[in-house]
């Protein structure tokens, strides 16, 4: 069974805790900067958006990329990227309608989410479930749950 | 280790930025944030000096928790000396500003003498340097992030600066990070306009990764952060009511200031409560409340985000007021509602909306708001002074005066003063409802008396945020305690004080108190900071701290004399309420604080004192 980020931005703080653990996990300090999931705050709104790369299965990046750097993980189905591969021509960053895969300075190479290998440390972070992962035949189950709410509407003893 | 060894010193007069190891023997004694910067401001600055004269400084500390995974790992303060009291000043904010500081590799940034003219400080990892403010001096807070994110062309740029009112010196201008957090008590906001200082923007992209043991961080933090989702007040109440959560619990109690605590019962309370937040308008259907909000790290998000009411008079045909923004948090409500009498929840977030656009705290404003119209209830204060009349209750009288003080205009001037030298000015000192210059937040003494004593001793003048015994007289955290009575007070203020001076210097948040002691931050610190943080050393840090705050207030002219409260809770009794008939027993209970303390009967600590925690006489 493979798995998929479900992401449910009403329930989002903007607290940055997954940032962090993104960071952490990947580069061992705290840094949101560097962090593969980004929350966007849309201040005018008071909508806290947590974004970040839903493992197309066609993936843009991967068919763009001339030197073969972006890899299926067979058993999550997460889009990898080689670093010992990757030559940091950013063709990918083009390619992704998205933008969820990005050039990073310092490494020279592209940094996008791989799921953790199957346990992203966002989930782990979020202190709201903003951020779950799902099994990924259901990734809307919960919110046609929600909407089934509304038709519930048997009188209740 | 956690700490990021660095700091950074401005000097505004020559228009230098230069790195300085930070000082790791203090770091051990201190920690960091309130107690380090308290260290480093005491070892640098007479206490003599005028807190509005380019000898003071100004100093921007995180704690070493702050950018880390620690839960509420926000915040940052700023320390200095305050022109609203004199005494020293330490306030802090949460928002994302302090953690993007230490992502670029800072812990502490001190800012000496004054420039000619209006800079900004602009620091992006390492690289540090003063700008001309040209574009933002005279601009609102709100402005002055918007052009300094543009003009960087970075949108992640975070921004810490002073309004209209921190430029015009207004003794109580705060400064305010990310649109509405704010290091908002005691004037620190003056202070930074008096240095030609408007903001400071930092991008931070390096990261904190000097953590002693990341594992068992990690684990320390999961653990506490448990502890927090798992309380009823950090884990349910503060997320869906925000402190707010307090309004109608304190109005039952006969504890709520109203009217310059002529009252202790606000009949609107309910109209200006959480709840009245969460219901829809009768004219919208939406509720005033859009959300909660977290600081960075936190996983309590008290935050309130707000829209006004886009028909109110406060907003009418002012599209720039129509957006969601901070919400009214408890104190703030209180200020803004009871001690003035208004009961317009519309109006009370305008007001906010412009303390937060530039740069007031709403306490010390409202509260002196509430005394100004005391003043013109007794004929001391004519219309003819105002322009219009200062009837308590006026939501307008309220929401121009918010507009008037935040840009320092017209008779904002006059309450920008602070409530104590306006009420002296008019011949009562008396009727200002502050100790050592600073108004009182919310809470009120002759119904929790705990407060009253927390109040009189604290460190930068009326505040509750020093020794909060509500905690344990209110919601019984750690243990009940009567309210009503004097007994026992003096150590649990003592105990307050303490404690709450050693999170004030980690990074965290004072709100992890609700359902932390020292013994859950202890096991974070261990993991993080190098050396030995047992509970032991840690309560004699706080100890250390709050006494070495004292030294520089006694150094500064203060004495025993100004641990007091105004006549008003000592004489006349509250009128309503289960308090009915009490006055604040601060009589009885400070020699007994002072004998807790080790300190003289004049407040001085004494030489064993200083000694045993390790302070210099
Ligand atoms: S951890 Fe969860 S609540 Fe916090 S910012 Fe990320 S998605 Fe939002
Ligand atoms: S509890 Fe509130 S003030 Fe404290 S860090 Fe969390 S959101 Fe910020």
């Amino acid at each position: 069974m493979q798995k998929s980020l479900n992401i449910d931005p009403s329930k989002c703080t903007g607290c940055l805790q997954c940032e962090m653990a993104c960071s952490y996990e990947n580069y061992g300090n705290f840094n949101p900067s560097k962090s593969r999931i980004k929350v966007f705050d849309f201040h005018h709104t008071g909508r806290k958006v947590p974004y970040t790369c839903t493992q197309c299965d066609e993936a843009w990046c991967l068919h763009a990329c001339p030197v073969e750097a972006i890899k299926v993980d067979a058993a999550t189905g997460a889009k990898v990227v080689l670093d010992a591969v990757c030559v940091g021509c950013k063709v990918c960053t083009i390619a992704c309608p998205f933008g969820t895969i990005n050039y990073v300075q310092d490494t020279g190479k592209v940094q996008k989410c791989d799921l953790c290998g199957d346990a992203p440390a966002c989930v782990d972070a979020c202190p709201t479930a903003a951020i779950t992962y799902v099994d990924a035949d259901w990734t809307g189950l919960e919110r046609m749950r929600q909407w089934a709410t509304r038709l519930d509407t048997q009188p209740h003893a | 280790m956690a700490w990021q060894r660095k700091i950074l010193r401005v000097n505004l007069t020559n228009g230098t930025c230069t790195p300085e190891p930070l000082n790791m023997e203090w770091a051990q004694d201190y920690l960091g944030q309130r107690g380090l910067a308290t260290k480093y401001f005491c070892e640098e600055v007479d206490a003599k000096v005028d807190p509005l004269s380019p000898e003071n400084k100004l100093i921007y500390a995180t704690g070493p928790l702050t950018g880390t995974m620690a839960s509420t790992g926000a915040r940052y303060s700023v320390i200095t000396k305050g022109p609203l009291t004199g005494a020293i000043a330490c306030s802090n904010s949460g928002g994302y500003f302090g953690a993007e500081l230490r992502f670029a590799g800072w812990d502490m940034i001190i800012f000496e003498g004054k420039s000619a003219q209006p800079v900004y400080l602009h620091i992006e990892n390492g690289k540090t340097e003063l700008l001309p403010a040209d574009e933002i001096w005279g601009r609102s807070v709100w402005d002055t992030e918007a052009i300094l994110k543009k003009k960087h062309q970075d949108p992640m740029i975070r921004v810490s600066s002073v309004g209209r009112a921190g430029e015009a010196q207004v003794l109580f201008a705060a400064i305010v990070n990310d649109l509405h957090r704010a290091a908002g008590r005691s004037g620190v906001g003056a202070v930074m306009g008096s240095k030609n200082l408007k903001a400071i923007a930092v991008r931070g992209t390096l990261g904190v990764g000097t953590i002693r043991n990341p594992a068992g961080f990690m684990q320390a933090t999961v653990a506490a952060k448990k502890v927090l989702a798992n309380h009823p007040v950090t884990g349910q109440g503060l997320p869906k009511f925000g402190t707010q959560v307090l309004m109608n619990v304190i109005n039952e109690m006969g504890a709520l200031p109203t009217r310059n605590h002529r009252d202790v019962q606000f009949e609107k309370a309910g109209r200006i409560s959480a709840e009245a937040m969460h219901e829809p308008r009768p004219t919208d259907g939406k509720p005033n409340l859009v959300t909660n909000q977290a600081c960075f790290g936190c996983t309590i998000a008290c935050g309130r985000i707000s829209k006004i009411d886009e028909t109110h008079y406060t907003v009418l045909n002012r599209p720039e007021y129509w957006g969601a923004s901070g919400g009214l948090e408890y104190e703030a409500a209180w200020a803004l509602g009871a001690a003035t009498g208004v009961g317009d929840l519309e109006a009370l977030t305008f007001a906010n909306f412009i303390c937060n656009e530039d740069g007031i705290d709403p306490i010390s404003f409202g509260a002196t708001v509430g005394a100004a119209m005391e003043l013109y209830d007794l004929g001391l204060i004519k219309e003819a002074d105002v322009g219009f009349p200062l009837t308590f209750g006026s939501a307008e009288v309220l929401t121009r005066l918010a507009e008037l003080t935040a840009r320092g205009e017209g008779f904002g001037k006059e309450i920008g003063l602070g409530s104590k030298r306006l009420c002296a000015k008019h011949g009562r000192p008396e009727l200002s409802m502050s100790v050592k210059g600073q108004e009182f937040p919310a809470y009120d003494s002759r119904g929790i008396q705990g407060m009253g004593l927390a109040y009189a001793t604290s460190n930068r003048g009326a505040c509750h945020l020093r020794g909060y015994t509500v905690a344990s007289e209110v919601f019984g955290i750690p243990v009940k305690t009567d309210p009503l009575v004097t007994e026992g007070k003096p150590g649990l203020v003592k105990a307050f004080q303490d404690a709450t001076a050693v999170f004030d210097s980690s990074g965290l948040c004072v709100f992890t108190t609700f359902a932390w002691t020292l013994a859950d931050l202890q096991p974070q610190l261990a993991a993080a900071c190098e050396g030995d943080w047992s509970m032991e050393k840690l309560a004699l840090l706080g100890e250390r701290i709050w006494n070495l705050e004292r030294q520089f207030n006694n150094a500064a002219g203060f004495t025993g004399k100004d641990d007091n409260l105004p006549q008003r809770l000592m004489t006349e009794p509250a009128k309503t309420g289960p308090a009915k008939g009490l006055v604040s027993g601060l009589d009885k209970m400070l020699p007994e604080y002072y004998e807790l303390r080790g300190w003289s009967k004049d407040g001085v600590p004494t030489p064993a004192t200083l000694q045993r925690l390790g302070l210099p006489a």
